[in-house]
């Protein structure tokens, strides 16, 4: 069989190569949200030097590791306080948070909830899988009700989280939900939230066929992607309160950039407080 | 009182907790995070006052866990920084202060103690954290630890802290608690040229140059240097086991290599981190070996029993970690027992017992008040008999 070799690719200056191939599972929607994210950080216009990318654990928060930036693989759930943190000390500093649903919005759910009303300027990059991917597709706050996963074999009875929803209704000023289907829509979304000073937070739904997928009748990652083909609907202007994700058969899965406002970002309590010039 | 100065030479009369702060402020912290706690607030409150004053940030976060996380965020940017908790609050910040082992992110915890477990006694004074200091953390690594017994003292090892953090890299705890953090006393703050400074090891290597390692201790202190936040190095900094590029490697034999490399930075330099104060031990007979506000208690039993005619002394722990074995074996040659004084049921009195074979005594009460000097003669007046 004939070897494909491919000397250089656009997006190998944003990469570690000489951490490739990654870990991620065939199939896995990962990936492809990590080359909309080194694509978002390629047309930014700000130097790869101050690009910093923190994660939590999860499969998703691999991807700082492949990343060719300053980055920082934390501890689960707690990416965001680090990052602020960071963010504070030096605020020039473009700080993205990459992690996975159950990372910011189990375990870290609390930091994510407050740093949306403090408005830190910094992008949160969530890949929604509907599972803990990593430990072996248990349920968690994404997961849609009646889904079968390693922790509910009688069906998930939870609710789960509409992160749009809770995203903007805790302050967030710029709000996004893409697939990993739409790669030129999420890179855009991600160079959005790169521009606004503040809070910005662009879901991307994922396909995880080896832990979501193939248990929940959906089936492989390209099936998820046919899935997200027919189902999506682009709707900017939605409702965001109206926009939970079910992953029906046939319910519509509402895709856009939602909310894009200005509100003042925090910035800690430093000079500025004294109101001086 | 505040004033505008980073470091506010001259004599003053403050508590504990303020001096913490102030020692902060003197020793260059330019940021602290925290989520209030009696007995420690009063560190918080002062900096949220004082860090904006002097080009600092303080923030208050929404719990301990993000505290810790962003003190070690602010850290990697660069930062001199710190937080200030007591128990509640340490325990939750016991999984990112392994994390700032790993990372060895540089920083400062003060936990101010008081009576526990759990809740326990909010306003008043206990010691029951010192074994948590070193061991609550899951995995096997070394910090160090410093007892303040006076608002004097606060100040100092705040400062001293961070110059330790700052010299090996790591996370490094101040126990103090809730009588020396609420006594005032006066405490003399020197001028800013005559405050310590340890600078952060940095790389020899510019940007870009492949031949660096950022994980790589080139030196024999085993410490690597640090590279900040946004300086272009693109260091990959891991929770997970990495090699000398800070790439993960999750197999045994990069892992062994990377504990006992955090472990030795600090145990092949502990006779450089390790400090006491030696009262009357030089023909000492009964050695009491105490810390923090219990220390002060102890040194009124040391001078009573004198009066007696026995021959006490006191060695006082300054670092709690790495425990001083050595000096307590070498007093072992010549006193004939020991007695500790602490405000738990026996926790640093496991570690004299391990550096001696003479009796040890244990003077314990569980918390909610200074130890009184009477129980610490009575046993050093037993343990002569
Ligand atoms: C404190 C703590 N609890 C549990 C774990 C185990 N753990 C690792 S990843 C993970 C879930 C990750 O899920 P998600 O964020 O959705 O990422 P995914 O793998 O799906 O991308 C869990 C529970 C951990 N590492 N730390
Ligand atoms: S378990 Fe799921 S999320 Fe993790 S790599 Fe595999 S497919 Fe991707
Ligand atoms: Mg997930």
């Amino acid at each position: 069989m004939a070897e494909i070799a491919v000397a250089s690719h656009p997006i190998d200056a944003v990469l570690r190569r000489d951490r490739l191939p990654h870990i991620w599972c065939p199939g896995c929607g990962i990936g492809a949200v990590m080359a909309c994210y080194a694509r978002a950080i390629l047309e930014s216009g700000i130097p790869l030097d101050k690009h910093i990318c923190v994660s939590g654990i999860g499969c998703s928060a691999r991807v700082p590791g492949y990343m060719n930036l300053d980055t920082y693989h934390t501890t689960h759930g707690r990416a965001i306080p680090f990052a602020t943190g960071l963010k504070l000390v030096n605020p020039e500093l473009q700080v993205t948070v990459f992690s996975g649903d159950g990372d910011l919005f189990a375990i870290g759910g609390n930091h994510f909830i407050h740093a949306a009303r403090r408005n830190i300027d910094i992008n949160v990059f969530c890949v929604n899988n509907f599972n803990y991917g990593m430990t072996g597709g248990q349920a968690g706050p994404t997961t849609p009700m009646g889904s079968f996963t390693t922790t509910t074999p009688y069906g998930n009875v939870e609710p789960p989280f509409n992160l749009a929803a809770l995203a903007a209704a805790c302050g967030a000023v710029f709000v996004a939900r893409w697939t990993a289907l739409h790669v030129r829509q999420a890179q855009e979304a991600m160079q959005r939230a790169m521009q606004k000073k503040g809070f910005a937070f662009v879901e991307i739904v994922a396909p995880c066929p080896v832990s979501f997928g193939k248990s929940n009748d959906i089936g492989e990652g390209v099936d998820e992607m046919w899935m997200y083909r027919k189902q999506c609907v682009v709707n900017d202007d939605a409702d965001v309160t109206k926009i939970d994700v079910t992953m029906g058969k046939e319910a519509e899965l509402v895709v856009g950039n939602f909310l894009d406002i200005e509100r003042p970002a925090y910035m800690g309590y430093g000079k500025e407080v004294l109101g001086e010039a | 009182m505040t004033g505008n100065a980073r470091v506010l030479t001259g004599q003053h009369f403050l508590m504990g907790d303020v001096a913490c702060a102030e020692g902060g402020l003197a020793a260059g912290c330019d940021f602290f995070a925290g989520y209030p706690i009696t007995p420690s607030t009063e560190i918080a409150e002062r900096l949220s006052r004082r860090l904006p004053e002097v080009g600092g940030v303080f923030t208050q976060m929404e719990d301990e866990i993000a505290s810790m996380a962003a003190i070690i965020g602010a850290s990697m940017a660069g930062a001199r920084a710190m937080t200030a908790t007591s128990g509640p609050g340490f325990s939750l910040m016991m999984e990112n202060i392994g994390l700032a082992v790993m990372m060895e992110a540089p920083c400062v915890v003060v936990d101010v103690q008081r009576g526990s477990p759990s809740t326990g006694l909010p306003t008043l004074a206990g010691q029951a954290d010192v074994m948590q200091a070193k061991w609550g953390s899951h995995g096997d690594y070394e910090i160090v630890a410093y007892a303040p017994s006076s608002p004097q003292e606060s100040f100092d090892l705040v400062i001293k802290a961070f110059n330790t953090a700052d010299r090996y890299r790591i996370p490094v705890f101040v126990m103090a608690d809730e009588v020396i953090g609420h006594t005032a006393e006066r405490v003399t703050i020197p001028p800013a040229d005559q405050i310590p400074r340890v600078q952060r090891k940095r790389p020899r290597y510019a940007p870009g140059d492949e031949s660096f390692l950022p994980f790589r201790a080139e030196d024999e202190d085993l410490v690597p240097p640090m590279v900040h936040a946004g300086e272009g190095y693109r260091v990959n900094v891991d929770s997970l086991t990495h090699d000398e590029k800070g790439y993960p490697a999750t197999f045994a034999e990069p892992h062994d290599r990377l504990v006992r490399r955090l472990a030795a930075k600090i145990r092949q330099n502990a006779h450089q981190i390790i400090e006491y104060e030696e009262l009357l031990l030089d023909d000492a007979q009964v050695v009491v070996v105490a810390y923090g506000c219990t220390a002060r208690s102890a040194r009124r039993a040391v001078a009573l029993a004198r009066q007696e005619g026995i021959r006490a002394g006191l060695l006082r722990l300054i670092t709690l970690w790495p425990f001083a074995g050595q000096k307590v074996w070498e007093l072992s040659s010549q006193a004939a027992a020991f007695v500790v004084p602490e405000l738990n049921l026996g926790q640093m009195i496991t570690q004299v017992e391990r550096f001696t074979s003479h009796p040890v005594v244990g003077v314990n009460h569980a918390g909610g008040a200074i130890m009184p000097p009477e129980p610490i003669l009575d046993a050093i007046r037993e343990v002569v008999m």
